[in-house]
């Protein structure tokens, strides 16, 4: 399974959630397991995501997650998992 | 499963503490090349270079965006040019012209820099490797992209006086003939003993004899991320700030194997090393000194330095080891001057002199670098300043280097300018007395003790 973190930080405001969901669904990209927190007044949230029937190139699917984020003024980022496991995993 | 604040934590080592990739290096043999006709010769090397390297920077570019973790420079490192130009070379020039074709190939693959303008002569001079370090000067004053390094001495070979004493010169004519632009030119040469042959950090990179014929290495670097970790655990016992050390260290290096990994898989070209380096820059929160503050002094230099940099270069290696499949290059912490804010400010405070440097070169992972010093400084006492890193490195087994401006014009006081990842020093004094008859005699100064192991 090809899985991956999309990360959403910023200013809380409504409908962040949806319009996330509404991106990934349209995507066929599955959500796993989702969180969120706030940490010093940000809204932080992260989604574990598969990405195994998406048929965009991982580039342009974090290219299109970023420019939703500029649209609602929150930054989203995309990165493979591998990068949190090798980290934080033995 | 990963969770937020997991995730949260790696997020924030690069987006605040400047966290990254510092390079991936493609070594390339250029054993294969090797012609006694200078035009071919010189065809066979753009040749392999860029047909090797083609895809080094877009891979590159994908396995930052995938990740999401900057990598800052993409290089290439070629068997030591004295070595690959001995047939066809018959003259400083004909060097030249080699490293303008290793500085074309460079700008054909778009990477910054390629390392490899290089001679090993810890023991003795070929006429080859003569020629290519008479030729220093002009070849890194007629190409952009071009290193040089310059292999004077080993734990088991002993140091080549003759050439560290030619090396004093050399420099001061690199400084010379790059006059107009504060002797930049100087940064592109570092002088070793026990050289790496697999270091992945410029302007020292070469790709040794003993490598494959191509070969993927990886060095990373954070020290904002140890300076940002050390901060929770201010006035705590050693002991926890070792541990604290360890583990960041630990997590950094598993990002440099993770690229190293994946660039390898990609490029199709084998796996070498991660080096896990403590590599500053002049940013803002990424210097080595800040690490140094943390741990207790009020400026690098001050007493107690060596020893807080022995400490934190050993943690960063024993937290790094178990992280990579195969750790080399040169491994520790990097004291640059120039490169890195909080020594600047050391120097500047009057609290940094060459002479601790010396010392702290001792413990740490290479040797006097990026140190700007009078241009009037001579070339003799640019050789004896080498000949003293040298022997430290022969004498404790370990890498030393020698990377200084004799920036033309300038004096004590004065500031050299590099701008970039290369920042900015002020000029240090060097001592003045002399020592032209000790560098002057001739021959090598034979090898330690210790070094008879069979």
């Amino acid at each position: 399974m090809k899985k991956a973190v999309v990360t959403v930080v910023g200013k809380d405001t409504v409908g962040i959630i949806a319009k996330v969901c509404t991106y990934l669904a349209n995507n066929q990209i599955n959500i796993l397991d989702i969180s969120q927190t706030i940490v010093g007044g940000y809204f932080n949230m992260m989604m574990i995501v598969d990405m195994d029937r998406s048929e965009k190139p991982f580039k342009d699917t974090t290219h299109e997650l970023e420019q939703i984020g500029g649209e609602i003024g929150v930054v989203i980022n995309c990165q493979s998992e591998d990068i949190f496991n090798m980290m934080h995993r033995i | 499963m990963i969770n937020i604040s997991e995730v949260i934590e790696t997020n924030e080592m690069i987006a605040r503490e400047n966290l990254d990739v510092r390079t991936i290096t493609l070594g390339i043999s250029l054993l294969d090349c090797i012609s006694p006709d200078p035009e071919v010769l010189k065809k066979n090397i753009f040749n392999k270079i860029t047909e090797t390297a083609k895809d080094l920077k877009s891979v590159g570019a994908e396995i930052e965006l995938e990740y999401g973790i900057p990598i800052v420079n993409k290089r290439i490192s070629v068997t030591p040019m004295a070595l690959v130009g001995a047939a066809a070379a018959k003259s400083e020039d004909d060097f030249v012209e080699l490293a303008k074709v290793m500085d074309e190939a460079a700008k054909a693959v778009g990477v910054n820099l390629i390392g490899g303008y290089s001679a090993l002569v810890s023991k003795g001079m070929t006429k080859a490797d003569e020629m290519l370090i008479r030729s220093i000067p002009k070849a890194l004053t007629s190409t952009d992209r071009v290193c040089s390094s310059v292999n004077t001495g080993s734990t088991r070979c002993g140091i080549n006086m003759d050439a560290v004493s030619l090396l004093g010169q050399v420099i001061k004519d690199t400084a010379k003939a790059d006059e107009l632009h504060d002797s930049m030119a100087c940064m592109k040469l570092v002088v070793f003993c026990n050289a790496p042959d697999d270091n992945p950090f410029m302007a020292g990179a070469f790709h040794g004899v003993t490598e494959a014929d191509a070969v993927i290495n990886v060095g990373v670097s954070g020290p904002g991320v140890v300076k940002t970790a050390l901060e929770a655990v201010r006035g705590e016992s050693f002991e926890v700030l070792c541990e604290t050390i360890k583990k960041t260290a630990f997590k950094v290096t598993r990002v440099g194997q993770l690229v190293a990994r994946e660039a390898s898989k990609r490029l199709g070209i084998p796996f070498g090393i991660v080096d896990l380096s403590l590599a500053p820059t002049p940013a803002v929160g990424d210097s080595v000194a800040d690490i140094l503050c943390e741990i207790g002094l009020e400026h690098p230099g001050a007493p107690g330095t060596t020893a807080a940099l022995a400490l934190l270069n050993d943690q960063v290696k024993k937290g790094g080891v178990m992280a990579s499949s195969y750790v080399g290059g040169l491994s520790g912490a990097f004291i640059p001057v120039s490169e890195d804010r909080g020594m600047i400010e050391a120097v500047k405070a009057g609290a940094l002199t060459i002479e601790k440097l010396e010392a702290m070169t001792c413990v740490c992972s290479v040797g006097l670098d990026m140190i700007a010093v009078p241009g009037d400084t001579t070339a003799a006492s640019i050789s004896g300043i080498i000949a003293d890193e040298m022997a430290i490195g022969m004498v404790n087994q370990k890498t030393t280097a020698v990377r200084l401006i004799p920036a033309v014009g300038k004096k004590v006081g004065d500031t050299v300018e590099f701008g970039g990842l290369f920042g900015y020093a002020p000029i240090m004094p060097v001592n003045p007395f002399s020592c032209e008859a000790f560098v002057s005699r001739k021959g090598r100064i034979p090898a330690p003790i210790h070094s008879f192991k069979n």
